[in-house]
């Protein structure tokens, strides 16, 4: 299978701190790729570097099919800005200039009911939000999510149905998910590969090769405890 | 009766209002407000070279406007600093020598401005500098919606984001230029703000936004004009066309916050 995305030695550097190097992957199509590591040691950078916001070193090599579709962490929502869900995801709809029944019906998928599509953005919930990102990201039909901790801000219920969410888009839409996440029993259910960055190292492959305790204390720097969840559906 | 140059005026004046209104409304989501009251400013040493060499005025305001507002720019993105901070250095710097170069007998007039007749050719660049605020705003109104909410968003959504605050800025001083003339360097920046916060404390939805803070300013130009030639001639129309804007905001406060 031909990988859909590519990283060759890449280098990420802040004046001259280099936030990652020499890091080398591969993602395949349908593949979920959880990226761990404790905090400062570049996740969002790689994230952001993988989305083209940032300038770096080495190659980044998306398929051209690849439509990327970001979910970024938790924003700091102005509360003053009189903007609803809606005018969002509208103007999103005509920047990429497709119809606003694409709007109406991501909003649907991810579950924003039409009095939530007209709230302000300041008053929405934690759970309510990061549908409204979801949503937003859906839209323009990508192949390809990038989740930053999507479920930072929210309690375990809100964010057992925002992964729930997640793995049903995968499977509906054979979709290819990057998600950063703290919580590792969430990436052990979740990931089909796993990527730790942890100042300078890097460690990559299936989860039951990386999540042990052996590794993840490397990473970690620390002893991690983290229980292994199987999931019923 | 208005004669054709008074009524040149006050169409210009009006359609700045609607500008104003809109540019004021973005302004007040990028919590920017502040700068147009300072940055108009900025054209006093433009005004005072005018005064002093006997040029139009507005010619002047406009280069040191144009000028400032690049450096603004420039000086933002090299220092890191953010947009306010480098407007405070702007500004200060322009007051200082426009109160150095302005001739004292012109200084009131650079500062207040005062009502003028309009030429053809003033009404027809007053004009155009209207429609192209007015335009710019609407071309790019998706755009600025997103950098307002989340500029890492917007940035992967495609919006080039430092090209769009480039443009805002200008078309900003843009606007502001085109109060300087009946407004004065001191209060061009006032129709910026007030309307916009007036419309602001009316309603919580973007399109009525938008459009109240239209409407608040145009009935502040309006009235404040029919006032000072119907009613009050000994006052020049810029101060109480911002007065007018401060009562309707005054007005506005009768209503129960928008949103809690």
């Amino acid at each position: 299978m031909t990988p859909i995305l590519s990283v060759r030695d890449l280098k990420i550097q802040f004046g001259n701190r280099a936030v990652i190097k020499d890091l080398s992957f591969t993602v395949d199509p349908g593949d979920s790729l959880a990226i761990i590591g404790p905090n400062g040691a570049g996740k969002t950078v790689l994230l952001r570097a993988l989305l083209g916001l940032l300038p770096y070193e080495g190659a980044i090599e998306w398929t051209p099919d690849a439509k990327l579709g970001y979910v970024p962490q938790k924003i700091a929502a102005d509360r003053q800005l009189p903007l609803h869900i809606n005018d969002l995801l509208e103007a999103k709809a005509r920047l990429l200039k497709i119809s606003a029944r694409d709007a109406r019906s991501v909003s649907a998928r991810v579950g924003l009911t039409p009095e939530l599509l007209d709230t302000s953005v300041g008053i929405l919930s934690g759970g309510e939000f990061q549908k409204a990102l979801i949503a937003f990201a859906l839209l323009g039909d990508p192949n390809v999510l990038l989740f930053d901790e999507p479920t930072a801000s929210l309690d375990e219920l809100a964010e057992a149905h925002i992964y729930e969410l997640v793995r049903d888009l995968q499977r509906e839409r054979h979709m290819t998910v990057l998600l950063v996440s703290h919580d590792l029993s969430v990436v052990y259910q979740f990931a089909t590969k796993v990527l730790c960055l942890s100042k300078g190292k890097t460690c990559f492959g299936p989860p039951r090769e990386i999540l042990t305790p052996e590794t993840l204390e490397a990473v970690y720097s620390a002893p991690v405890k983290f229980y292994e969840h199987h999931h019923e559906r | 009766m208005l004669h054709s140059g008074e009524t040149y005026a006050v169409v210009v004046a009006l359609l700045f209002a609607v500008a104003a209104g809109l540019v004021g409304s973005f302004a007040l989501m990028k919590r920017m407000l502040l700068a147009s009251d300072v940055i108009s400013h900025v054209a006093l040493p433009g005004l005072g070279l005018a005064f002093l060499f006997g040029f139009n005025p507005l010619i002047g305001g406009g280069a040191t406007l144009l000028l400032g507002t690049l450096l603004i720019w420039q000086l933002q993105k090299k220092t890191g600093l953010a947009t306010d901070a480098m407007i405070g250095v702007v500004f200060a710097a322009s007051v200082a020598i426009g109160a150095v170069l302005t001739p004292k007998e012109d200084l009131v007039e650079a500062l207040f401005g005062r009502f003028q007749d309009l030429s053809l050719a003033a009404f027809l660049i007053g004009i155009a500098a209207v429609l192209v605020v007015i335009l710019v705003i609407f071309r790019f109104k998706d755009e600025l919606i997103l950098g307002l909410f989340a500029p890492e968003l917007a940035a992967a959504t495609g919006v080039k984001l430092e090209r769009l605050n480039l443009y805002f800025l200008l078309v900003f001083s843009l606007s502001v230029l085109v109060g300087l003339r009946f407004l004065g360097a001191l209060l061009a920046g006032a129709l910026i703000i007030l309307p916009a916060t007036t419309g602001r404390r009316l309603t919580d939805d973007l399109s009525r936004f938008l459009l109240v803070s239209c409407l608040a300013s145009v009935v502040a130009v309006g009235s404040g004009f029919a006032v000072t030639r119907y009613l009050l001639p000994q006052f020049s129309p810029g101060p109480v066309i911002v007065i007018i804007s401060g009562i309707l905001f005054a007005l506005s406060l009768l209503k129960r916050p928008a949103s809690a």
